[in-house]
């Protein structure tokens, strides 16, 4: 069972690094990797099997953050679950950090596969399910992508790919916060209806509020049963989700907060509580 | 799976030298064998296997062989998963669309995650012949070896295309492998040992070095020929492998040559042509000249029309040479 208070308050302490580590490193992108905490705050606190002492452990579920641009959610989760030391947070972005703009699994362990220009994690992920399907190894693969990065066609090539050869030990999940960098989704280039078109390209969808934890973790568990079928959990967000200031603009897309964005930030998330 | 109806040859690997024949057939019987030796071999096509012959091996592995239809980006993608989940994925279509098409997926997903694919592209060139100009790539070299740390491979014949399959299987890390549609003569000696970085000298000349590789080294061998009986003697080193170039050879030819040759089937800028300028300019200047295609894109043709309708024979090369010993 999953502890629903204890996962919630991971997703806190994941939005308190993030904009730590954002404002610290003066540029990145603050509204997507807060929208994306509540789910990677289930995924490696709860679902996810894998093994902080041993990222290359081979039975390990693996996960690709195909929307790159949202790495602090991935370093801070990584940090807490102990792959890092939680001090190289502050490194993020600057020369010689493992902790580059955009997730680089060559620097540093527990990234699988370096991720960052829209529209390729999916394809990955299946490629990452078939392998482990083939070696008989019973892991899962969970792929987060964003709403705004479904408008590239290699999506819909892997969307395809996963259906075609019954990918049911892959779980993605679209971060459906509406907004990209030039604005709404529906207005830059309309990807409605999301869950109709997966559907339609054979997969099981589930869509559910992606910053209620119950909910969270009711479809990844749910995800698992399904069979013959890869799984999309479209989760709807709020981009900058847990800071006033940042909740639904698309502005903060690729902006890190000020100094006294900080402050406010903090202070909305309780910095300091434990 | 395959399910594909089709009359391509199945070809045993048994002994590819000596044989004149398509890259593309050696490496469809090769990868046969490598499927048979290492379970881990994993292949994919992007609904060419009937013209790039994984079509073998998806008849000898159904499980382990991936047609991903027509989507060159995904297949790539889904390649750098599975070599990142320990398979060893070889990704085959035309050489345009794999290296043209899915060239930010071959930068990303597989050389910047240092991921263990294998790019056997074939019906590289013009030699593709009547398709035209959109099937044909002379491009594909350029693009595959600006990429860091991708290895860049472009076989003469046959026998030194089995060999340069197996020693990339056996190596970990990404690899292009660009084969021809055409039939080719067999040029490599029986005791040839193919090596990731090593180039292939047949002799050095006094007077005039060509450097080819892929259907040219036959081209380069008669042109040797015909030079050598005219009284300039003339040498030919196969460079297979455009990236790692083979420095230490390259010096040693640079240094004994008056003229070096270069010859490709490919564009003449961003090739072997180009790697060999590069490194002869900045350590043993001579003077260059390269056989290529100018500049230009291809056109509809018989393949042995289009070899000389773009300049790319013994015969040019031996024009060139003279033209330049003449001054």
């Amino acid at each position: 069972m999953a502890d629903i208070a204890f996962l919630q308050e991971m997703a806190r302490k994941i939005r308190i690094e993030i904009v730590k580590m954002l404002a610290q490193a003066g540029s990145g992108h603050t509204g997507g990797s807060l929208s994306a905490a509540d789910i990677i705050s289930a995924l490696y606190f709860y679902k996810m099997r894998h093994d902080p002492k041993n990222p290359s452990w081979e039975k390990r579920d693996r996960f690709v953050l195909s929307k790159g641009h949202a790495a602090p959610v991935l370093y801070a989760a990584l940090a807490l679950c102990g792959y890092f030391d939680i001090s190289l947070l502050g490194s993020l972005r600057k020369l010689n950090s493992p902790l580059q703009g955009h997730p680089c699994c060559k620097s540093l362990p527990g990234i699988e596969v370096s991720t960052g220009s829209l529209g390729q994690g999916l394809s990955v992920a299946n490629g990452m399910a078939l392998g482990i399907r083939l070696s008989g190894i019973p892991a899962r693969v969970y792929c987060l992508l964003g709403d705004g990065e479904i408008q590239e066609g290699q999506v819909w090539e892997a969307a395809m790919t996963a259906s075609h050869y019954k990918i049911d030990n892959l779980c993605a999940i679209i971060d459906h916060n509406n907004l990209q960098i030039d604005g709404h989704c529906t207005e830059v280039m309309n990807i409605e209806p999301v869950d109709e078109k997966f559907k339609a390209f054979g997969w099981n969808v589930f869509t559910i509020d992606g910053h209620n934890m119950s909910e969270i973790v009711s479809a990844l568990d749910d995800a698992e049963k399904i069979k013959e079928k890869p799984t999309m959990i479209v989760a709807k967000t709020i981009k900058g989700k847990g800071v006033s200031i940042f909740e639904g603009k698309a502005k903060y897309h690729g902006v890190a907060p000020t100094k006294e964005e900080l402050e406010i930030a903090l202070k909305e998330l309780g910095d300091g509580k434990n | 799976m395959a399910k594909t109806e089709c009359s391509c040859q199945v070809l045993e690997i048994s002994d590819l030298f000596g044989k004149d024949m398509a890259t593309r057939d050696a490496y469809g019987a090769t990868l046969v064998e490598l499927g048979k030796q290492n379970p881990n071999i994993v292949v994919l096509d992007a609904d060419l296997s009937c013209s790039t012959k994984t079509i073998n091996f998806a008849r000898n592995f159904p499980d382990r062989f991936f047609n991903m239809g027509v989507s060159e980006q995904d297949m790539m993608g889904t390649a750098a998963g599975l070599a990142l989940a320990g398979k060893i994925p070889f990704a085959s279509t035309f050489a345009i669309f794999a290296t043209g098409r899915a060239w930010e997926q071959i930068r990303q997903s597989v050389c910047y995650s240092r991921a263990n694919v294998k790019i056997v592209a074939t019906h590289g060139g013009i030699t593709v012949g009547e398709d035209g100009a959109t099937h044909q790539s002379v491009e594909d070299v350029a693009l595959m070896r600006v990429i860091p740390g991708m290895t860049v491979i472009v076989p003469a014949d046959a026998y030194e295309t089995a060999q340069a399959l197996i020693a990339s299987a056996e190596y970990n890390g990404p690899v292009y492998i660009r084969l021809g549609r055409a039939k080719v003569p067999s040029v490599m000696p029986k005791d040839y040992n193919f090596s990731i970085g090593k180039a292939y000298i047949f002799n050095i000349g006094s007077d005039v070095n060509i450097i080819a590789n892929g259907i040219m080294v036959a081209e380069a061998l008669k042109a040797a020929q015909i030079l050598n009986a005219q009284g300039i003697n003339t040498g030919v080193t196969n460079f297979s492998c455009v990236k790692p170039i083979d420095d230490e050879a390259l010096y040693k030819i640079g240094k004994n040559s008056k003229l070096l040759i270069t010859a490709e089937e490919h564009s003449i800028i961003g090739g072997l042509g180009s790697a060999v300028a590069e490194f002869i300019c900045e350590n043993c200047p001579v003077p260059i000249r390269r056989i290529g295609v100018n500049d230009t894109f291809g056109c509809s043709g018989d393949a042995k029309e289009l070899l000389k309708y773009y300049g790319l024979t013994a015969e040019n090369i031996v024009q060139l040479a003279l033209e330049y010993f003449k001054k």
